[in-house]
């Protein structure tokens, strides 16, 4: 699932066809927020990119609405934004299926309500057995499985934590399992597939589109994670 | 769109005021934040613990602050006056009330290293301090903007041993400090503690720096009780940028008549004109735009520079029980001189909002004449002399 900030550049709708064309299996959208403290230096650097522009939660939304995009959109989004009256009838209204919010944990779930989207819950290295296992129950469409310990932002190698992190999500879930935060490259994601069932790609990305990639430079990255995640050598 | 929906039934939860606070931080987060409310809750029944806080507080931190009647300033205004010296306190500021409890807490955690936010700086001074006291080596992050603008408070921190990082991003103030701090708290959980400055952030620490700072009230109403003939002032008065002092004062007086005054600053006035929204762990009022965004305070009080408030005081706002106005940059540092100059007493300028407020006020409906004063004076306002030199038309 590669990532991108919605509104980071006056043509970024079109990046998610190179994406779905690239072979992406969904999209994560983010909703750009003032503060995202969850973010490491390049999604905050989109986000502020984003806003500057003058983009909105809801006007990406809204563009959202009018774009095909040909494979399911994920939003992604911080508390303050997705608690917002309204903000689920926007989400349909975009034909986003699912929703992630990374300040949002199972305990502050209750106030959240979406009806018709799917929320994913994210997991921790840090998360306890017992807590793992309600992550697990409640978690809607996949479980995000946060590879280390840390904001997001790409890194040199997949994290020891990651594997161990996996397995024990396997264990409480029959949902897939997508491993996410740092994973940067190709090799990173072919080990992150042996692991996990597929795995979330966004500062890497972003890192590209900020530095001016266009859709077909930004979708060729997006193919060579394709590829990696299917070659032969890895067991899925 | 209006702010977020405020859930009216979640009252019952831990860590929540009404509707406001909880725990709004990454899954990452949530097993330091229990760690934090366990060892807390824990502590705070020892009175072992409190028998060693006690210690620090009167040897090392200077308690009991003393009450200071303020005769001039009362003869001018109409109102009799009395200043709790928080400014008095080792380190400047009440602020080492509430540091000298986390990091013994940390201490009691075995935790190897203290993480800090700060806008004023005083703050992370309190914080190098404790640490430099109880060996435990102090990271603290600070917006580049208030490096700037408080750069004596920056030496110091230094001076003390702890490690002081600019933070670059968004307004380069307390919001953005705060933001990085609880960014680099998730890459360190296992290892440091998180030492909050504020009535802010995630469960258990709106609620347990509260209690670190109800030394200042009931320190306040012990000593009101045997300066006024009514034993409790007619007002209780502290200035409000995450909130900290007038929490710890306002604690102390929850239970009498007196009424609760919050002074913020007109540009970061989040209890005056936030509305409901979830930052930096919790569910409080902040200054947004329409779009849920969370905009940049501006004061010329840098430890008043914050877009909100602590939870609580958001409660106490929508109970009735605490009533926040606001007080310009000007006024404030009007406020500063006239105090030197009245009594011989240099405020923060964060402390001369709240300074302000009761000159603006005294003698009309909000603070009648005859009426008995508490201002809580938050901390001294040597930092602030490069800002007085350039601002203070003497």
């Amino acid at each position: 699932m590669p990532y991108i900030t919605g509104g980071v550049r006056p043509d970024w709708t079109a990046y998610l066809a190179a994406f779905a064309d690239a072979g992406a299996d969904l999209i994560e959208v983010g909703l750009p927020f003032s503060d995202p403290t969850v973010d490491g230096p390049t999604i905050q650097e989109a986000s502020c990119a984003a806003l500057a522009r003058g983009a909105t939660p809801a006007s990406v939304l809204a563009e959202l609405a009018a774009t095909r995009a040909g494979v399911p959109l994920i939003a992604s989004t911080y508390a303050n934004i997705a608690l917002r009256p309204g903000f689920a009838g926007d989400l349909r209204r975009a034909g986003v299926t699912g929703l992630i919010v990374p300040d949002l944990p199972l305990d502050e779930l209750a106030g959240l309500s979406v009806p018709g989207i799917e929320v994913a819950l994210l997991a921790s290295p840090a998360t306890p057995d017992d807590r793992l296992a309600e992550i697990g129950r409640r978690s809607q469409g996949f479980v995000y499985a946060v590879s280390v310990m840390g904001t997001t932002g790409e890194r040199d190698q997949l994290a020891p934590s990651a594997a161990a992190l996996a397995a024990r999500v396997k264990l409480v879930t029959g949902l897939p399992v997508l491993l996410g935060f740092g994973i940067s490259a190709p090799a990173q994601a072919a080990a992150a597939a042996a692991v996990a069932d597929g795995v979330i790609v966004g500062a890497a990305i972003m890192r590209r589109i900020l530095d001016g990639a266009g859709p077909a430079e930004a979708g060729a990255f997006v193919a060579a994670l394709r590829a990696a995640l299917d070659g032969p050598a890895v067991v899925r | 769109m209006s702010s977020i929906t405020v859930a009216p039934d979640a009252g019952h939860l831990a860590g929540r005021f009404g509707a406001y606070g909880g725990r709004y931080v990454p899954e990452s987060l949530v097993p330091a934040c229990h760690a934090v409310a366990d060892a807390f809750a824990g502590a705070w029944a020892d009175p072992g613990f409190r028998g060693s806080l006690a210690g620090l507080l009167s040897a090392y931190a200077g308690r009991p602050t003393p009450l200071t009647p303020a005769p001039r300033l009362s003869a001018e205004l109409g109102v009799t006056v009395l200043l709790k010296r928080e400014d008095l306190a080792h380190t400047g500021s009440h602020k080492i009330n509430n540091v000298l409890g986390q990091a013994l807490l940390a201490r009691r955690m075995g935790r190897a290293r203290l993480i800090a936010e700060t806008g004023a700086g005083m703050h992370g001074v309190a914080t190098a301090t404790a640490g430099a006291l109880l060996g435990l080596p102090a990271r603290v992050f600070m917006g580049e903007r208030d490096v700037e603008r408080q750069a004596h408070n920056v030496f110091r921190m230094r001076l003390l041993g702890a490690e002081v990082i600019p933070v670059t991003t968004g307004s380069r103030t307390l919001k953005d400090a705060t933001s990085e701090a609880m960014r680099h708290w998730v890459t360190d959980a296992g290892e440091a503690y998180y030492c909050a400055g504020s009535v802010i952030g995630p469960h258990p620490y709106p609620t347990m720096v509260r209690e670190f700072q109800r030394v200042i009230g009931e320190e306040a109403r012990r000593q009101c009780a045997a300066e006024l003939p009514a034993a409790v002032p007619d007002y209780v008065v502290a200035c409000v940028g995450g909130g900290s002092n007038a929490a710890g004062t306002f604690a102390g007086f929850a239970g009498t008549a007196a009424r609760l005054v919050g002074v913020e600053a007109e540009g970061g006035s989040g209890a005056c004109r936030g509305e409901a929204g979830v930052l930096h762990g919790s569910q409080s009022l902040f200054l947004q735009d329409e779009h849920g965004q969370v905009k940049e305070a501006h004061s010329i009080a840098a430890g008043l520079d914050y877009p909100g408030v602590g939870p609580e005081h958001a409660y106490l706002r929508d109970q009735g029980r605490a009533r926040y106005v606001t007080a310009g940059d000007a006024e404030a540092i009007a406020a500063a001189v006239r105090l030197a100059r009245a009594e011989g007493i240099l405020p923060a300028i964060e402390s001369a909002h709240a300074v302000a407020w009761v000159i603006r006020a005294a003698g009309t409906p909000a603070l009648p004449a005859g009426s008995t004063v508490l201002v809580t004076l938050s901390g001294r306002g040597d930092k602030d002399v490069t800002t007085l030199m350039a601002q203070a038309r003497l």
